[in-house]
């Protein structure tokens, strides 16, 4: 069945040139739109419209539009990554919005997160908090070596659900408070249920809690957000294991 | 202990274990403030109320009781400005995935809301007990009785003032709405929570919140419609 052409979309984007300039909304009316195309592909046929009218294309990030790389953001109609469930934006198809509707992208609003230029934003604080303590420093091997390590199932999946994080933000950018509690859980939680990460478990909970409060995310208020946010949907309970480990620490 | 107290997890463990406390407090108070529906006459509560008034454990417990409000309430508005200061520029489109009166979303407002009864149920009944006195709270002349007559000035409120029945009734509400986030939230952040008590807990704090807003709401009721 051909998918549906919705005739006419409006679009009101977050337009900012710099991270240092005020920035506004603008309003876009793209016409002919599959519901078929993914959502940043609707982007990309929104830009290529700026440009044939010789306006700035919007700038947003991207990469490998298979919701596995953790680039894609994007603040849309009041939902992270958009209102469908468990996907990243570049995941997000057209059918989930309608003929006429218009449509808010806003960027990650997270202080820790500045603008770059419309509705991209530097997510390096995250990568600022995993260098404070997300590595293990010892030389685990190879394949063989690892499987001379045995770990129980239930311990290896947790971990795996926990390593399932890709950094994308959506966490920290649908919590009230923007904070990253669901991020820096998923990274300690994934090294806390390893024997591997057992030589730093002492310092890692407390270096990168101390890095995410010194890069102004907001406290944790166990809302739950951002593991309805989160397209990988990692468990909250991950953050009740890194208290743990903090307090352990 | 500074680094501790100063990292938004510190204070987070400290206002799970001032609010675990607080819940433990509740609990005493609402079972204490049923006996005003369970003996019409008055003897049972003042019996209790007395109680209260003289046991030395809770002599001790009662500036506890005083420091786990204050440390609550300090904690929360350092919290809530500090939170609200990591997102200083709201999203024009609000938050579509989480209701808008969600009790985890909006603990700092049921909070202050509470803490405003507070204010009031001092002055109503804790000021008049311990500094002011008050002409209800004496028994008859010659009735030899060796304590304060609090249920009397208690019904006096709830029978008298409706205004009061009715903003008792909120307050009842406000702090079950309260307790039904907080009681599993508190475990949560001290880190006594996993996949399985997750859905138990939640459950616990629903029945808990449920237990104290019907049991508070239910007293003034009860004397509204009784008297």
């Amino acid at each position: 069945m051909a998918d549906k052409i919705l005739s006419k979309i409006h679009v009101k984007v977050w337009r900012q040139n710099n991270p240092k300039s005020k920035g506004k909304f603008e309003t876009y009316t793209i016409e002919n739109i599959s519901q078929g195309n993914s959502f940043l592909e609707m982007m990309d046929i929104l830009n290529d419209q700026l440009i044939r009218e010789g306006k700035d294309p919007v700038a947003f990030d991207h990469d490998c539009r298979e919701g596995i790389c953790g680039s894609c953001s994007l603040y849309i109609n009041g939902h992270a990554h958009g209102p469908d469930s468990q996907v990243t934006t570049c995941q997000l198809h057209m059918r989930k919005f309608h003929e006429g509707q218009t449509i808010t992208v806003e960027p990650w609003r997270v202080g820790a997160f500045p603008v770059i230029k419309d509705v991209m934003v530097d997510r390096s604080a995250f990568e600022k908090i995993q260098q404070a303590g997300g590595f293990i420093s010892v030389n685990t091997g190879g394949a063989p070596d690892g499987n001379t390590i045995l770990i129980s199932q239930l311990d290896a999946e947790e971990a795996m659900d926990a390593a399932t994080c890709i950094g994308c933000g959506a966490c920290a950018a649908t919590c009230k408070n923007s904070s990253a509690m669901l991020f820096l859980a998923a990274k300690v939680s994934h090294f806390a249920k390893l024997p591997q990460g057992q030589v730093e478990a002492k310092t890692r909970a407390k270096s990168m809690y101390a890095k995410m409060d010194e890069l102004g995310f907001g406290a944790c208020s166990n809302t739950g957000a951002c593991e309805l946010a989160c397209p990988k949907s990692i468990s909250i309970t991950h953050i009740a294991r890194l208290n743990r480990e903090y307090l352990k620490a | 202990m500074s680094s501790f107290l100063s990292a938004s997890i510190g204070r987070k463990v400290f206002m799970s274990v001032t609010g675990l406390f607080l819940i433990l407090f509740l609990s005493l108070h609402l079972t204490l403030n049923l006996f005003l529906i369970f003996d019409d006459s008055g003897n049972l509560f003042n019996q209790a109320a007395h109680f209260m008034e003289t046991n030395p454990m809770i002599r001790i417990m009662e500036p506890l009781l005083a420091l786990g409000f204050i440390i609550h309430i300090i904690w929360a508005a350092v919290l809530t400005y500090n939170n609200m200061k990591a997102r200083p520029q709201k999203y024009e489109s609000g938050d579509q995935l989480l209701s808008w009166w969600a009790p985890s979303k909006n603990m700092f407002i049921l909070g202050s809301m509470i803490l405003a009864f507070l204010v009031l149920h001092i002055f109503n009944f804790w000021v008049k007990l311990k500094i002011t006195g008050d002409p209800l709270l004496d028994y008859p002349a010659g009735s030899n009785v060796e304590m304060l007559n609090t249920y009397n000035l208690v019904s006096n409120l709830f029978i008298n003032y409706p205004i009061y029945d009715l903003i008792y009734v909120i307050a009842g509400l406000l702090v079950g709405l309260h307790i039904s986030h907080g009681f599993w939230s508190a475990f949560q952040t001290i880190g006594l929570n996993n996949i399985n008590w997750m859905k138990r807990l939640k459950c616990l704090a629903n029945i808990i919140g449920i237990i104290f807003a019907i049991g508070f709401a239910a007293i003034p009721i009860y004397f509204l419609l009784k008297f």
